[in-house]
């Protein structure tokens, strides 16, 4: 044999010294590896709108950023929620307890979100919040754990309903989606119809999802409000619009206002039904240059222009992964301080900075649906009307009932 | 203002109404149901996805081939029955021996199979079917504005249910099925074709799903989960009416439209459940059904 002694305690001790220096440069990533989970419902009511297309921009992010952090790899595991609270919390728990999932995003049903948001405070974890709407994520479900980042009911209602009612809509009816999203909509429109002088004169709640709107848009026409306001998402708000045409509600003099209105509904929708509705986005693929350019790469992939939703989930990942990589660890507790003190402004995020409830704000903007005249393209859809800016956009802390805010 | 319940007359007829529409279709889709359970005995979850794919196809048929809604109606029942009856010649029949509970598996499979393929193609948000012209617009009733196209599904719906019931309870042909699933060696021994009346009733059955899916492309966005949330409501509604029971499908979709749209005026929040409610109330006080036969 070769092999003497000396030359094997020569490769010991140079395999060694390879495996500390390795473990020396990942020492604070555990496993080796930055291991982050996709949630999100992949088959149902809110696929289009995050679902798969949210994985893919989330792949980008991956992608761009070199697909390591300081020499770890990104891992990305996903998983389909189905919409149901238990579905995602059980997944978020063996995410953490076998996998050692580090930050987990997507998470679109606000009762999904609030559910793992749950999970994750009791395990330390991080969670970045996308898809979901409900204001209450940040404000009574706040935890250490996680962070809001596209929108939530709270520029919405702020921003469509009070330029609805800017523009004399100021008698409302709302049809309002019978779940925590539904409620938290319903909640802060009111709060903002009712501060600018308007009045809710009836309302009806939904079960979620619904198919038939017939009975809800005959019992709208008979309240006798200017304005119907749509307090439900996805396919819901598809098909309030929808049957609400075929009653000839907007004929008869009422006014819809549709206050969680995405991209793809729009899309489906066409502008025939949708054209001049008023709504709030957090943002849209053809608001300026560096938009556009992120849309056109997502295009290539997708063959579908990007919701917000799905942009949002590419800057939020993007954003914790120079999080990881500033801090040197992926310990959800120091990257989450570490997204804190960075100052977000990328092509989707303007004037962005997460608070101490979690919230991520930034520029919210105020967008009409185009005529059918004044669309070029299948998916030149909205014109933006104006920017509502980060600070006005988002429940000011002074009203927050997050405990992690000291009022 | 004349009340009832505390709601105006005008708001009360205007939900009986569109309840009575929404039931025609819980009658069409019950209809097809009962009819192979009662001559097939398999419990067919595969019928949203039938209903479903008949709306996709009258949508693909207009967007590339150009065929009109008319057409449509009569073409797509046609070619989505002989899909159904591909379904029973292959694979249904391979496990008819067997206990009703495969058959149901291998249906729920088939179903979740469609819906998950259209998904990935088209995605959920739906696509919009325009009605024809000429029956678009509405009618003032007096007590409300209905929409001609809801009027139309209404007569379509149930014009189609009484062809049904004529078929299968007044015809020499409905008679052939009738008594061949009373004794089907019988039936053979005089030399009738059992097989293929099998296979033409379960090609009948996804027909009159498809022919519901025609009617309801204009009316809702057509979304390949358009009929998994339809499906579970038109068991409960066979349930109640009795399995295999023609007429009870017919009555009950039309009375279980009717309590679920004044639920909607009630009590909104339990519009989705209230027919789950009734069919538990049947089930404890008459287990086999209000029209079905004591076992």
């Amino acid at each position: 044999m070769t092999f003497n002694k000396k030359t094997l305690a020569c490769c010991v001790a140079a395999a060694a010294a390879t495996s500390l220096m390795a473990s020396n440069a990942q020492a604070q990533m555990s496993d080796d590896e930055v291991r982050i989970g996709y949630l999100a419902d992949m088959s149902g009511t809110y696929r289009d709108l995050a679902g798969p297309g949210g994985l893919t921009a989330m792949e980008m992010a991956v992608e761009d950023f070199g697909g390591s952090v300081n020499g770890a790899p990104i891992v990305i595991s996903s998983a389909d929620d189905r919409n149901s609270a238990d579905v995602g919390a059980n997944t978020v728990r063996g995410w953490i307890d076998e996998d050692n999932v580090d930050m987990v995003g997507g998470l679109v049903a606000s009762s999904v979100s609030i559910a793992v948001s749950n999970v994750i405070e009791e395990n330390d974890g991080l969670a970045i919040v996308s898809g979901s709407a409900a204001s209450s994520i940040t404000n009574e479900h706040c935890t250490p754990n996680h962070i809001h980042w596209v929108y939530d009911t709270y520029p919405l209602a702020n921003g469509t309903a009070k330029a609805v009612v800017d523009q004399g809509g100021d008698s409302w009816f709302m049809l309002t989606a019978d779940y925590a999203f539904g409620h938290a909509l319903e909640a802060d429109v009111t709060s903002v119809v009712e501060a600018n002088g308007g009045e809710i004169v009836g309302g009806v709640r939904h079960p979620f999802p619904t198919n038939d709107f017939s009975s809800y848009i005959l019992q709208a026409q008979g309240s006798g409000a200017k304005i119907v306001g749509l307090a439900n998402a996805g396919s819901d708000t598809v098909n309030a619009i929808t049957t609400a045409s075929q009653f000839g509600l907007t004929q008869s003099g009422q006014q819809l206002a549709g206050l969680l209105i995405f991209l793809n509904d729009v899309h489906a929708l066409g502008l025939e039904a949708t054209q001049n509705l008023l709504l709030t986005t957090g943002w849209y693929w053809d608001m300026d240059d560096q938009s556009r350019e992120w849309a056109e790469r997502y295009y290539a992939e997708e063959e579908r222009m990007p919701t917000m939703v799905q942009a949002g989930i590419y800057s939020s990942t993007m954003h914790y992964l120079k999080a990881v990589e500033a801090a040197g660890t992926d310990d959800p507790e120091t990257v989450r301080a570490q997204m804190a003190e960075m100052p977000i402004d990328d092509f989707f995020a303007r004037n962005g900075r997460i608070r101490e409830d979690g919230r991520m704000i930034h520029d919210m903007y105020l967008a009409q649906v185009k005529t059918p005249e004044e669309s070029t393209g299948e998916w030149d859809l909205y014109e933006i009307l104006s920017t509502i800016p980060a600070e006005e956009a988002y429940r000011p802390l002074s009203e927050s009932q997050c405990e992690l805010v000291q009022n | 203002m004349t009340m009832i319940f505390g709601v105006p007359l005008a708001v009360f007829l205007g939900q009986l109404t569109l309840g009575l529409v929404n039931g025609a279709f819980y009658a069409l889709l019950s209809l097809g149901l009962a009819v192979i359970f009662g001559l097939l005995k398999i419990v067919n979850f595969a019928h949203g996805a039938q209903y479903m794919l008949g709306a996709f196809a009258a949508l693909l048929g207009f967007r590339y081939l150009g065929i009109n809604y008319w057409l449509a109606l009569v073409l797509v029942p046609l070619v989505v029955g002989a899909f159904g009856m591909l379904m029973e010649r292959f694979l249904l029949r391979r496990i008819a021996h067997l206990d009703h509970l495969y058959g149901l598996l291998l249906t729920f499979g088939l179903a979740l199979i469609f819906e998950g393929t259209l998904v990935n193609i088209f995605g959920v948000s739906g696509a919009r079917y325009t009605a024809p012209e000429a029956l678009q617009g509405g009618m003032n009733l007096g007590f409300m504005f209905l929409p001609v196209y809801r009027g139309w599904v209404l007569v379509a719906a149930l014009a189609m249910c009484l062809f049904t019931w004529f078929m299968i309870e007044r015809t020499r042909l409905g008679a052939y099925l009738r008594a061949g699933t009373e004794n089907s060696q019988l039936m053979q021994a005089f030399g009738v074709n059992v097989p293929l009346l099998i296979t033409l009733t379960y090609g009948f059955g996804v027909g009159l799903a498809a022919f519901a899916g025609v009617l309801a492309a204009p009316l809702y966005p057509v979304s390949p989960t358009m009929g998994s949330s339809l499906l579970i409501v038109v068991f409960a509604v066979v349930v109640i009416g009795g399995m295999g029971s023609i007429l009870g499908a017919i009555i009950t979709g039309l009375s279980m439209g009717i309590i679920e749209g004044l639920t909607k005026v009630y009590y909104p929040e339990a519009a989705n459940t209230v027919i789950f409610l009734v069919m538990i109330l049947v089930l404890l006080l008459r287990p086999s059904g209000l029209f079905g036969k004591e076992a």
